[in-house]
């Protein structure tokens, strides 16, 4: 998913580059060496209640990506109006107002997702990745810098819940976006070839485990040590 | 009855972080010493048995379908839940601006305990859920208190007894990769394993 980013067209612009280098690595830090999950440990809640299904997860990256990077615009917009005593009651009011709307959008487009989905949905307020990006990002910078900031956290929190959905719904009901891959296979080899399914991949431990699974190959790749 | 085995459900079968993952953003972070995981599970515990009631007052008389019907036939129609995020929110985060204010005034002791971790709470998601929780499952007054109250006590149990592993895991020799957030979400899937041996309870 890295490589998709960084193949974006470039467009020159007089003044600095729409994609430059330095907004560039807005995007791509947070994909890989700067991943918001498995480096900085945020957004861990709803990165691990979602992901039973590939469906429910995708819907929920989507969800976090327009709110991040909404939340994000706005609040640049708004940064030097905003006292900075009341800057979290903004924030939560504005990243409220965008969970709200998403919310009511799931409910009349997508009922079943939303029946589903429940409070998850309510949770992304409460998303450490928003906030954080908010404080951190936001609070200081242009609008359009802020939007590539969100969106490049959005998108590295998204490809880390849809490998731990996607290995979630395989070993633990043995289909992909509701494909069935052990049916098919079983189905190829005969009767006497079956796979089984892990229950425990569906309960939340095991959300737990792929997670801490997928952090050691992640950071073992990168290198990075937490002291 | 019906209350006290709903706060064990609370506490044990529903526990807020093994069965929901609610607040484990504060889970992980804090939780490096027993001291600092009591203080903030204490915090957790209060404001969610504040807010929990308060949340279902301001469902039940303002937000439900309905519920401005005291007001008035015509108000009787009027359905305010897609409010509800935003309420919830801005009475959590107020609540927790003025019981800092109260517990700084009136018990200082108290707060140089909780002081630095109340501000940390109003964005925990175990506060937000639990609120969100007590509308979804419908739950009377009493319930919604009790509910608020064990849930707080189960987040205490849990990040406690994480805490105390995570010093105890400072010897040993974990592999450099997984250090850190890795083991911790290995370790609390396993500790997750142990909690799911309360689901044969039926309570």
């Amino acid at each position: 998913m890295s490589t998709e980013t960084a193949e974006k067209v470039e467009v020159k612009k007089p003044a600095e580059a729409l994609l430059s280098k330095r907004r560039k690595k807005l995007i791509n830090d947070p994909l890989v060496d700067d991943n918001p999950i498995t480096i900085q440990v945020l957004g861990i809640c709803s990165a691990l209640a979602v992901t039973t299904q590939m469906k429910p997860t995708f819907v929920m990256a989507l969800s976090v990506v327009f709110v991040i990077v909404m939340a994000n615009l706005t609040i640049s917009i708004m940064r030097n109006t905003i006292p900075t005593r009341v800057r979290i009651i903004v924030q939560l009011a504005v990243v409220a107002t965008l969970v709200t709307l998403v919310n009511e959008v799931l409910k009349a487009f997508a009922y079943d997702m939303y029946k589903e989905l429940s409070v998850f949905v309510g949770l992304i307020i409460t998303n450490c990745i928003v906030m954080g990006r908010l404080e951190a990002f936001a609070m200081g910078n242009k609008p359009y810098d802020s939007i590539l900031d969100g969106f490049g956290s959005a998108l590295g929190y998204s490809w880390i819940i849809l490998a731990v959905a996607f290995f979630r719904e395989l070993w633990g009901s043995g289909t992909v976006f509701g494909i069935p891959v052990f049916d098919t296979v079983s189905s190829l080899f005969g009767e006497d070839f079956s796979l089984a399914t892990n229950g425990l991949m569906v309960s939340p431990v095991g959300a737990f485990i792929i997670l801490g699974l997928i952090i050691w190959v992640q950071r073992t790749k990168t290198g990075y040590v937490e002291h | 009855m019906e209350l006290f085995s709903l706060g064990i459900r609370s506490i044990f079968i529903d526990n807020m972080v093994f069965a929901y993952f609610l607040g484990m953003c504060s889970f992980l972070a804090v939780s490096k010493k027993v001291d600092t995981a009591l203080g903030l599970g204490a915090a957790v515990i209060f404001v969610l048995t504040i807010t929990v009631p308060l949340n279902w007052l301001l469902n039940e008389f303002v937000l439900k379908e309905g519920a401005l019907s005291f007001l008035g036939e015509s108000f009787a129609t009027i359905d305010l839940t897609f409010l509800r995020f935003i309420m919830f929110i801005a009475i959590i985060a107020a609540m927790v601006q003025l019981v800092e204010m109260i517990v700084e005034k009136f018990a200082p002791a108290l707060y140089g305990a909780l002081g630095i971790f109340l501000p940390l709470i109003a964005v925990n998601c175990a506060i937000l859920g639990g609120s969100l929780f007590m509308a979804q499952r419908d739950y009377t007054l009493a319930e919604a208190t009790v509910y608020g109250f064990g849930s707080g006590i189960g987040w205490l149990l849990a990040i406690i007894a994480l805490a105390a592993i995570r010093e105890k895991l400072k010897y040993s020799n974990v592999p450099n990769g997984l250090k850190g957030l890795g083991i911790t979400m290995l370790i609390t899937g396993l500790m997750g394993i142990a909690f799911m041996s309360f689901m044969g309870i039926d309570l």
